[in-house]
Order: C-alpha cells, then structure tokens, then sequence
C-alpha cells in the first residue's frame, strides 16, 4: 500500500476507534484534551537524568488504553513519524555527554545514555497521550472542546471542513497516482514534466468544486457559524477524571514514587 | 521538520503557542473584515488538497530520490498570508492529532516553524514585492511574470525553510534536550534544509506556473503591479519586514546565548575545579554579592524554574538514588504489564460472555 492509501486507511481507523464505547469515551471533550495536554506538560518537564520519575508516567496511557480498549499497536505504528527527528537528536547524547551516572558491576552508565533514554520515553509517552485522546474522541467532539476555549469559530469551522475534504482529496490524487503509475511504469514519482500539470488541474477543479460547495451551503442556510453536535455538560464524572489525573500528575512529578519504593526494597 | 513534543521544554512550547496564538489572532481579525464566509470553503479545499499534495512524490532528475511540495508558499500564493496561515494551522493540527507528525504540545512550535515563516514572511518579503515589481519586464510581460513566479517560489520556500530549520535547532537548544553544540546543531540543519527548500520552490514554482498559464486570476498579486503597490512602498515595506525578521532572530539568539557561558564567563569561572592558571579560576558559587535577598530571590527561582538546571549536584547521591530509582521503575514497570495483562484477561472474559 502506498503513502496515499495508508492515509486513507489511517484516517478510517481513527474515526472508528473513536465511534466506540467505553468509560474513557464516554468522558466530555475538554476534559481529556486538558488532561492530555496536562499529561505532555508533565511528560516533558521531567530533568533529562530523572529515568524513574518519567517511568511512572507510563502507567496514565496503560490505564486508558486498557479501559478504553483501543490496541496499542495501532499508537506504535504511528511513531514511526515521531522517533527519527528524536533519535537524531538523543543519540548524540551518549557521545558528547560522559558523566557517569551509576555503576552496574563493570559497566558504567553515563548521563548521555540516560539522557536519550528519557528523551525517546518522552517522545513514545505523549504520542501514547495524543493518540489516545483523538482514538477516544471524534473531530466533532474536539472542535466542540476548542469552541469552549474560546478558540475562534473560524479555525474550528476550517479544521472541520478540511478534514471532510482530506478524505475526497486523497482518493483524487489516489487515483490520479495510479492512473500515472500505470502509465509510466517503473518509474518512481512524477516526472519533472509533469510537476506542474499533475497537481496544477487538481488544483483548478478543486477551486470551482470550492465555489460549487460554497453555494449548496448558502442554499442550505450557512452563514458562516456551524453548528455542533450538544455535547453533554460537563458532569462530576469529568471533574473528578480531570482533578484525579491532574494531581497524580503533579504527584509523580514531585516525588520520586519509584525511587521510594526501590528503596524500600533495596534498604 | 515536524518538531516532537520529546523535543521542547514546557515554557518553550508554551511561548511558541502564545506567539502562534497572536499570529491566529491577528489573521482571524483582518479576515473578519473580508467576505470570510465566501472563502471559508476555498480555504477548506485548498488545504486538504495541500495536505493531499504534499504525500505526491516527484522524482528529481539525475538523483533517484523524491521531493515534495511547499504547503506554506502554495497557500499563502493561493489564498494570501493570513488565510494561508489558518489553513497551514490546520493542516498541521491534523497532521498531529491523526497522523503523529508533529505533537499537541509542539503545535504552536510547528506553526511558526513551518505556517509563520511559510505565509507571512514568505508573503511579505518575496512573494508580493517580486510579483507586483517591474522586474525582467524587458523580457515581455508573460515571461517576465514567469521569470518572477520561479524566483518568488524558490527564494520564498529556501527562505523560510532556513528560517524554519533555524527555529527548531533555537527552539530544541532552548530546552535543553540535547547535547548537540549548538553551532554543530545549526551545521547539520541549515544545509540539509538548504537543499530540501531548493526541490520544494521548483515543485511549488512548477505547479504555480501551471496556474499562472491557465487561470492567472486564482494567483494573489497576478496582474497588480501598477493598482495598489508603488515601487517605493515595496521597499519600505521589505525593509520593515527584514527588521521584524531581524528581531525576532537576533531576540531569539540572545536568549540562546545568555542561556550559556559567553566568553568572559568561561574565562573567569570556566576551569574554576581544576584550578587553571589560563583563567583566573575563580569559583562560580562563592563569587558576587551575597545577601538574604539574594538567597531569597535563588530559592524561589530553583523552585519555580520551567527549565530545569540539568547540573548534578552532588554525584554521589544521585548514584546512590539511582540503583533504588531503577529498582522503584522495574516495579512500576511489572505493574503496567500487570495492567496490561488483566485488561486483556477481562476483555477475553467479555468477548466470550458476548458470545
């Protein structure tokens, strides 16, 4: 499958993972997008030599994702767009970075080593925390949530029609990469001929299917504002999610949980 | 050149997000002022065929690898600066939150990497006093404008690609995350997206002179040279624009630099431990006023600080909490998979009941 179609696929999956139910689903928008974004804050404000304060951050999305029932593979297939701009700027840590941090017998574990580790872990967890809000919660539901931040109608309006039309859009210049490809086989991408033409007349018919559009919505009474799904008001269940999550947060922030309980076993 | 979340401290993100937040602001407010509604659908198509756009791959002659498209030109050139922007932000939010590409807390980093340098700069700086200048017209008026179209792509996306590349490397040191000397840092960056933002304005100019030579009307400033631009206002307006540019980078490389040591630090407290005779070896803790207020005022900065002092202290004990610290995070470790495992135990459970 190429990069079009993966998309596609991608795109599909989301929307319906996020047409499930489950406890975690059934939670109001804003409440998991100011806990996600909490969590991230958290997540990346650890110091880049506390390893054993940042593993107890793993346990928020292992909870969510075991109650919410989403598979954790789908998450992990996502880093593969995430890791390599932070491997590329972790691994030269070990290299530049030789403060020895703990002996294990002979081998001696530096802070550069240590430091790249919690970088990656940083990385894998709040892409686990992004995942799972939108797995859990539909574009609609988030929009509604920016619109309760006071984010401008505008942006939320966009963000809704975009993603409606990245999904026609897609299957066009699908389509139209197939036609090409069958055309001009063994060849890898577009030729330099036909760089401009190719996306040039997508373009054109995109702008008047724009115009099209705009008039069947008038028609139908638009006037700039859309109107979204009444989400349910935020309820206690939402407040005690939101006031728990955020002080285990702040917790595992501030106290060395697992430094604590490895002393109690160690001595 | 999507930044992770791994990649910024929380006050980093967080400044960028207050910037791109003024940035949306701004934009929102001279778009109200137009017929915004007309446009909104454009906006929307655009965007997603953009996002669509940018996953073609186009082969570059002689090399055997692919380039792609430049979203922030092609918009801002499409729909201009402030309508580009909202749509390049997004994209990006969707590029985030379905894709990966990039993170929730590194969003407003994002969009002034790649949306803010793409749209306004690119807009203001290149695209707009090139297209409207009298420049090659000479050479006739249709290919004068293409002359124009090719310059304007490919010095807008080199640009501020160098800008965005630049930012990220300004945005990643600011937060501490890496151990990468800075200059070593910019080294690998700038050239690599030197060579990136050149493919990108042929690709882009490409498809723009596809545009130009069909439906001129759909390009902004196309056909505007004389109406509502003089020659003299172009240059005052670049020349404003390069001293905002100018600030906003010169600001950002201050900060950078008295975040670490310059020169005379270095040569007073530099090599303080192994008593140097290079330097005057003084000792940074014992040097400078001491005063109640002055303990104070350190107490409250160590605990209020966003960006930690990575600095270890006192080694020993670091080394000393580590081995309880590992033991402490097996153990988390184990009962995560604990978790894992009775969540898949119990909805096995479910299944079968269902069944």
């Amino acid at each position: 499958m190429d990069k079009l179609s993966h998309a596609q696929s991608e795109l599909r999956e989301m929307d319906a993972l996020a047409a499930e139910c489950s406890p975690i689903h059934a939670l109001h928008p804003l409440c998991k997008l100011l806990v996600t974004v909490f969590y991230i804050a958290v997540t990346v404000s650890f110091p880049k030599y506390n390893f054993s304060g940042l593993v107890m951050m793993v346990l928020y999305p292992v909870i969510a994702f075991q109650v919410s029932g989403i598979p954790v593979g789908l998450c992990f297939y996502k880093l593969r767009l995430v890791l390599p701009l932070v491997c590329a700027v972790g691994l030269a840590n070990p290299f530049l970075d030789h403060t020895p941090l703990l002996q294990l017998g002979t081998i001696t574990v530096t802070g550069g080593v240590v430091s790249m580790v919690t970088l990656m872990l940083k990385g894998v967890f709040s892409l686990m925390a992004s995942f799972l809000l939108i797995a859990t919660t539909s574009i609609d539901a988030i929009c509604a949530a920016l619109r309760k931040l006071h984010v401008p109608g505008i942006l939320t309006t966009l963000l809704l029609l975009t993603y409606r039309y990245i999904g026609v859009m897609l299957e066009e210049v699908t389509v139209m990469t197939e036609a090409y490809s069958l055309r001009a086989p063994g060849q890898k991408g577009i030729h330099i001929s036909a760089w401009g033409s190719f996306l040039g007349q997508l373009l054109m018919r995109s702008m008047d299917r724009a115009e099209e559009l705009y008039s069947s919505m008038v028609l139908r009474g638009f006037n700039g504002n859309f109107f979204y799904a009444d989400i349910s008001p935020f309820c206690l269940n939402d407040l005690l999610y939101t006031a728990v999550c955020a002080a285990a947060f702040l917790c595992a922030r501030i106290f060395d949980i697992p430094g604590l309980l490895g002393s109690f076993f160690v001595g | 050149m999507h930044m992770a979340d791994a990649l910024l401290a929380p006050a980093v993100a967080a400044t960028m997000y207050a910037a791109s937040a003024v940035t949306v602001g701004a934009s929102v407010k001279t778009l109200r002022k137009d017929e915004t509604t007309a446009k909104l659908p454009t906006m929307a198509v655009t965007s997603a065929l953009v996002f669509a756009g940018q996953m073609i791959n186009y082969t570059i002659p002689g090399t055997g690898s692919s380039g792609h498209l430049c979203g922030g030109m092609m918009l801002s050139a499409l729909l201009g600066p402030q309508a580009g922007f909202l749509s390049m932000v997004v994209i990006l939010t969707i590029q985030a939150l379905f894709f990966a590409d990039g993170g929730l807390l590194a969003l407003g980093a994002n969009c002034w990497n790649m949306a803010f340098y793409g749209c306004f700069v690119g807009y203001y700086l290149l695209w707009r006093p090139l297209i409207r200048s009298k420049l090659f017209s000479s050479l006739g008026e249709k290919a004068a404008g293409r002359i124009r179209i090719i310059l304007a792509s490919v010095l807008g996306c080199v640009i501020t690609l160098q800008l965005g590349a630049f930012s990220v490397v300004l945005e990643t040191s600011l937060s501490g995350v890496t151990e990468l000397p800075f200059r070593a840092f910019v080294g690998i960056m700038q050239p690599i997206h030197l060579a990136i933002g050149l493919v990108e304005g042929l690709i882009t100019s490409a498809v723009l002179l596809f545009i130009y030579e069909t439906r001129p009307e759909l390009l902004m400033d196309v056909n505007k040279a004389d109406t509502q631009l003089s020659g003299k206002l172009s240059l005052k307006t670049t020349l404003a624009i390069l001293a905002v540019t100018a600030v906003i980078v010169g600001g950002g490389l201050s900060l950078f630099a008295s975040a670490n040591p310059d020169g005379l630090e270095w040569s007073m407290f530099g090599n303080a431990e192994s008593g140097y005779s290079e330097n005057m070896g003084l000792d940074e803790e014992s040097f400078g006023i001491s005063s109640g207020a002055a303990d104070t005022a350190a107490a409250i900065q160590e605990r209020t600080a966003f960006l930690p002092d990575y600095g270890f202290a006192d080694s020993d004990m670091a080394a000393g909490t580590s081995v309880s610290g590992l033991v402490g995070s097996a153990i988390v470790a184990g009962a995560a998979a604990a978790i894992c495992m009775a969540g898949g135990f119990f909805r096995k459970k479910k299944v079968a009941a269902k069944a």
